[in-house]
Parts: structure tokens; sequence; C-alpha cells
């Protein structure tokens, strides 16, 4: 009994799709490549162009006439406190939105309607909250231009996407979990409070400050409140402020300029030389976003410990 | 400890195996009219701790259980059988109210507990799923510590008292404490299969309940975590009352003092009781020819 050994070579049609997935690989590999390539070519270009201002006056000085001693001191003053109004007025809203809609909220229509509108909201351009929060908070409120009025402006813009983000984290927490603490006599904000939230906090972190970072270099919106300004002080509250609440309020109610207004204005100088700062500008900005990032991170992994 | 016999674990093999199949071939075969019969259902001549009085539950437009007249006697093991889609799962899901959590999910008739109907308005459902504890089909411990899972139910219900001695006496009464005594602060992720769902019951028990609701609890079990969850079973059935739903013959034979039977008249919907009575009775004598059927293998 004679057979012949099997030809397990592929051929054809399996010949074929084998082809096809190998060669789809390297699609993706390109699909990386290209954005990753671009990335890389302008940080190079910026590192360059920044070349000759990369010193810590960039940061500690105030604007001045000349490239060469020029500093973003009050802009990166003031987007540290607009982004800490933004902060502290956005997410206990986002959050609490999030958790009603996923744990509280009964199925309706009306629930239906909202979900859809935050949706949207997250989709408005940011020059449309811009306009939005000079009618509310500068003029109805009558808050000036001042840092509050940007801070709220900013939350406006940004409670949608939090909201967002927060309910998927919330949606990815296994209802396992909430059935288990539930069915051992916990009440809906026990099983929310000990079961979900912990689990939910790594995703709600990461769309937190994807927002954050998000309203950190936001500039169309806060050009429309005011901070198209030259300042050559420290806006918001000084150091000493933050016992005295009504000092602090008024701190908060100065104007402002934050650092990505400034640098543009840098870029449109007649002086040429300007570039320089204004690249090193950015490479400030990019260090500011890429520690809020490394933040968002380690929370995150200290959060997965089992 | 008692030992499954060799014959016992291949017919349980066998039902697992052929159950999908069966089933397939059981849609066509019974086109069932469940209504019991009366002789049928032979209710315990013990106290009972839940009376079931026409319960249907809806789920939106469609009635996956209706009319089922039940007393479920106190400290024993009551075994829901049946097909899947009967509505065993649903009924079990009543009886702590965990059905409330499905949105569109409709309970009516009365549920007496102690004699008091855990549908009335006056009740809460917080204060009733505490005294009645729940094991689901997939273990799911939290992704906290061995230590904090179990005492998390005594913490959310304010229990007072020493919790290392709560955590110890329910991590004892699951038979779980000789194995996880040294390592408590380990995650109750990292523990097998078996063991967590120990854990969940050693979790249910922390918080002092009376009953005790299992939905398959050994489904995702190997046969050696399954004959170690039966033997607790009987261990706890001195002390609490357990209503266990499997879709195992042999396991219901194995455990229950009681069986009750149910069928549907398609899947998931008007699922009825059809036959109850002692274990021993329904399957060495049941009265209903479609009950035979069942736990012969001839269908389901």
């Amino acid at each position: 009994m004679s057979t012949q050994p099997v030809i397990l070579k592929a051929r054809g049609a399996v010949a074929r799709r084998q082809l096809f997935s190998r060669f789809s690989r390297y699609m993706f590999l390109l699909a990386t490549a290209i954005p990753v390539t671009i990335l890389l070519v302008l940080t190079y270009d910026t590192v360059q162009t920044a070349w000759p201002r990369l010193d810590w006056g960039i940061i500690s000085n105030y604007p001045s006439r000349h490239w060469d001693i020029t500093g973003y001191r009050p802009g990166i003053v003031g987007s540290l406190w607009i982004l800490g109004v933004t902060v502290f007025a956005s997410f206990p809203v986002a959050i609490g939105t999030a958790i009603w809609i996923e744990e509280f909220a009964p199925k309706s229509r009306l629930l239906t309607i909202v979900k859809i509108n935050l949706a949207n909201l997250a989709g408005v351009p940011s020059i449309i909250y811009g306009i939005l929060g000079l009618t509310i908070f500068v003029r109805f409120y009558e808050m000036e231009r001042s840092i509050l009025a940007a801070g709220f402006t900013l939350a406006l813009m940004i409670i949608p996407m939090t909201v967002i983000a927060s309910q998927e984290a919330i949606r990815q927490v296994p209802p396992s979990l909430r059935d288990g603490a539930l069915a051992l006599g916990a009440t809906r904000w026990q099983a929310v409070r000990h079961n979900v939230l912990p689990n939910a906090i790594p995703g709600i972190m990461t769309g937190v400050i994807l927002a954050t970072s998000r309203a950190a270099g936001e500039t169309a919106a806060l050009i429309m409140i005011g901070g198209f300004t030259f300042i050559r002080f420290d806006p918001g509250p000084s150091p000493a402020d933050i016992v005295n609440p009504s000092a602090f309020y008024d701190g908060l109610r100065e104007s402002f300029t934050i650092l990505p207004i400034q640098i543009y204005g840098d870029t449109i100088n007649s002086q040429l030389d300007f570039r320089h700062a204004a690249a090193a500008g950015i490479i400030a900005l990019m260090a500011g976003v890429m520690t809020l990032n490394l933040i968002a991170a380690v929370i995150r992994e200290r959060f997965r410990r089992f | 400890m008692r030992q499954l016999d060799v014959k016992d674990r291949i017919m349980k093999e066998l039902d697992e195996t052929l159950a999908p199949a069966s089933r397939a071939v059981a849609a066509d075969i019974i086109a069932p009219e469940p209504t019991p019969t009366e002789e049928a259902i032979r209710p315990p001549a013990e106290p009972a701790l839940f009376r079931l009085r026409d319960l249907g539950v809806w789920y939106g437009s469609k009635h996956a259980v209706s009319e089922i007249n039940l007393d479920i006697p106190l400290n024993r093991v009551t075994a829901l059988i049946g097909p899947s889609g009967c509505g065993k799962s649903t009924m079990l899901r009543c009886l702590n109210r965990m059905n409330d959590l499905i949105p569109a999910a409709r309970v009516e008739g009365r549920v007496e507990y102690h004699g008091a109907n855990i549908y009335d308005r006056s009740v809460d459902p917080v204060e009733v799923r505490r005294r009645i504890g729940m094991v689901f089909q997939k273990p799911n411990p939290f992704p906290k510590s061995i230590y904090d899972n179990v005492a998390f139910g005594a913490r959310v219900n304010g229990i007072k008292g020493n919790m290392d001695e709560i955590v110890e006496s329910a991590l004892r009464r699951a038979a779980l404490w000789e194995e996880v005594k040294g390592e408590l602060r380990k995650s109750g992720l990292a523990l097998s299969g078996g063991q967590q769902q120990r854990l969940c019951i050693a979790r249910a028990l922390a918080v002092q309940p009376d009953v005790i609701l299992m939905d398959e609890p050994c489904s995702a079990l190997d046969p050696i975590a399954t004959l170690m969850i039966e033997d607790l079973i009987r261990e706890l059935v001195q002390n609490y009352t357990i209503i266990i739903v499997t879709h195992n013959m042999q396991q219901a034979a194995r455990v229950s003092d009681y069986t009750a039977f149910m069928l549907a008249a398609e899947h998931g919907v008007n699922g009825r009781l059809v036959e109850y009575g002692p274990t021993t009775e329904i399957f060495t004598n049941p009265r209903e020819k479609r009950t035979e059927d069942y736990i012969t293998g001839r269908f389901g």
C-alpha cells in the first residue's frame, strides 16, 4: 500500500489569500510610518528653529521687543490658571453626567436625545464655544474678559467629550461586577462607588487628560474671550492670595493671555527672528501636554493593580 | 467527601454533549400545553420559606414566565431544572428582585418571603437582596483582594464586629479558608475558577443571608470543582435555604431535596412549572410524561 505524500505547500486560492495577508501587513506598517515620519520631521524642524532660544528665559521672562530675551511667562501662568478653572468646573459635572446616564437614568427617549446632543456638542467648532462664552460669561454674567470666563468657556467646550469618554469607560466595566455588588445588598450608589468607578477610573482619566490637553492647546475660543492681549505681569491670583478667598477671586477676574495665543502672536511678528522664540514656546507647550499625558499614564497604571 | 461514580460522570458528559442536538429535536417533538395537572405539583409538607403565587415575568411584550405557583421549603435545597429558555433563571432572579435591574422587565403576582410579599410597594429591594444572597453562573469576584471581596458585603451593609472574624468565618463556611488563609491580600481574580466560585459563596455568606440563590453555579467549572461546590451545598443547607438552577440533571439529583421542572412554549416565552415534588420522586417516578422525557434525556 503506497500513499502519495500530501503536498502542504500553498497553491491556488490559499496562496492568493496568503499573499494578500502578507501584503496587508506592509500596508498597515506604511499607515503607521506616515504619521510617525511627519511627526519626526516636524519635531526636528521645530527644535532646529528653536535652538537659539532653548533657554530657561523662554518660560521665565516677560514678553519683550527683543526676540533673544522675550519669554512666555504670562502666557504659561495664564494657561495654568485657566486649565485649573477648567478642570474644577468641568470634571465633576462631566463625570457626574456620565454616571447618571450610564447608571441611574431611566431608559427613555429623552435620554436618547441627551446622548445624541452630547455627541453633537463634542463636534461643535471651538470658535462657537468662544462666541457662547463671550455672550454668557463675559457679557451676561459680567465676568469681563477674565481668567474665570475663559476657564468656564473651555469647560463648556470639553464637557461633552469628557462625558462621552467617561461613559465609554463606565460601559467597559463588566455588568457582573455591578450585579455582584447589588446582589450583596449594596445600594446603587455603593455599587457605583466601590465597583464601577474604581474600574472605570483608568478610562475616565484617559478621557479627562485628553480633554485637558485639547483645552491646553485651544486658541480660537479664547481669542473670542479676549486672550489676545499684551501683558507684562503674571495673570491670576498671586501665590499669597491662596489663603485669601476674595483676593483669589479678584485674581481670577484679571485679564489674561495664554501660551498658544502668545506663540501665535510671535509667529506673525514682523521681526522674523521671533520665530526662534515661537518655536521654543511650542516646545514648552508640548512638554507641558506630554507631562499631562504622563500623569494620566501613571494614574492608569496605579489603578490597574488587580 | 462523596465520590462521583464513573457511570455518573459519563452520563453527565453525554448530557452536556447531546444537549444542543436534543434541544433542537425537542423543539419539534413537544408542542407543550404546559398547564400542569394538579397532582404534578406536590407542595412539600414542610414549612415554606417562599410562596410564589401566580408569578409572571414580562420582558417588554414577551411573557417569559407565567402562572408559577410554588412553595419552597425552609433549609432545603430546591433545584430548578428545564431546557434552556424555560425561565428558570428568570424565576430565580425574581426571588431577590434582581429582575428590577433589567429595564424592560415587569413582574406580576406575588413572591411571599416569610409571609411578606417582596414585590410590595413598601419593600426595599436592597433589604431583600441583603437577606437573599445570590451566586452567579460565571464566578464574578471583584477585582479586589480575597479579604476585601468577602468583607465587601459586610461593609456596605454596615455590619459591625471584628471584620477579620467575619471574613474567616465566611471563608470557613465556604470551605475555602484552608486554601487561602495565608494569602488573603492576593487578588480574588488570581484564584482558580472553582475557588473563585467558593469565594463568591463566601462573599454572599458574609452578609448573613438566610437564602442563597445559585444560578448554574457549576456550569463554568470542571468536575472536581463541581463536586466541591456540591458538597458545600449539602453542608450549607443545614443553615441556609438554597435554590439552585441547573442544567445538569445528575447535579439536581445529587444535591437537591426538591425539584421543580419547567418548560417553555418556545424559547424564552411562556415558561411554566410542569412538575414539582421531592427529588427522589421526580427522578424515579415522574407523574408527567414531559418530565420523564426530559430527565431520561429524550429531549432537552
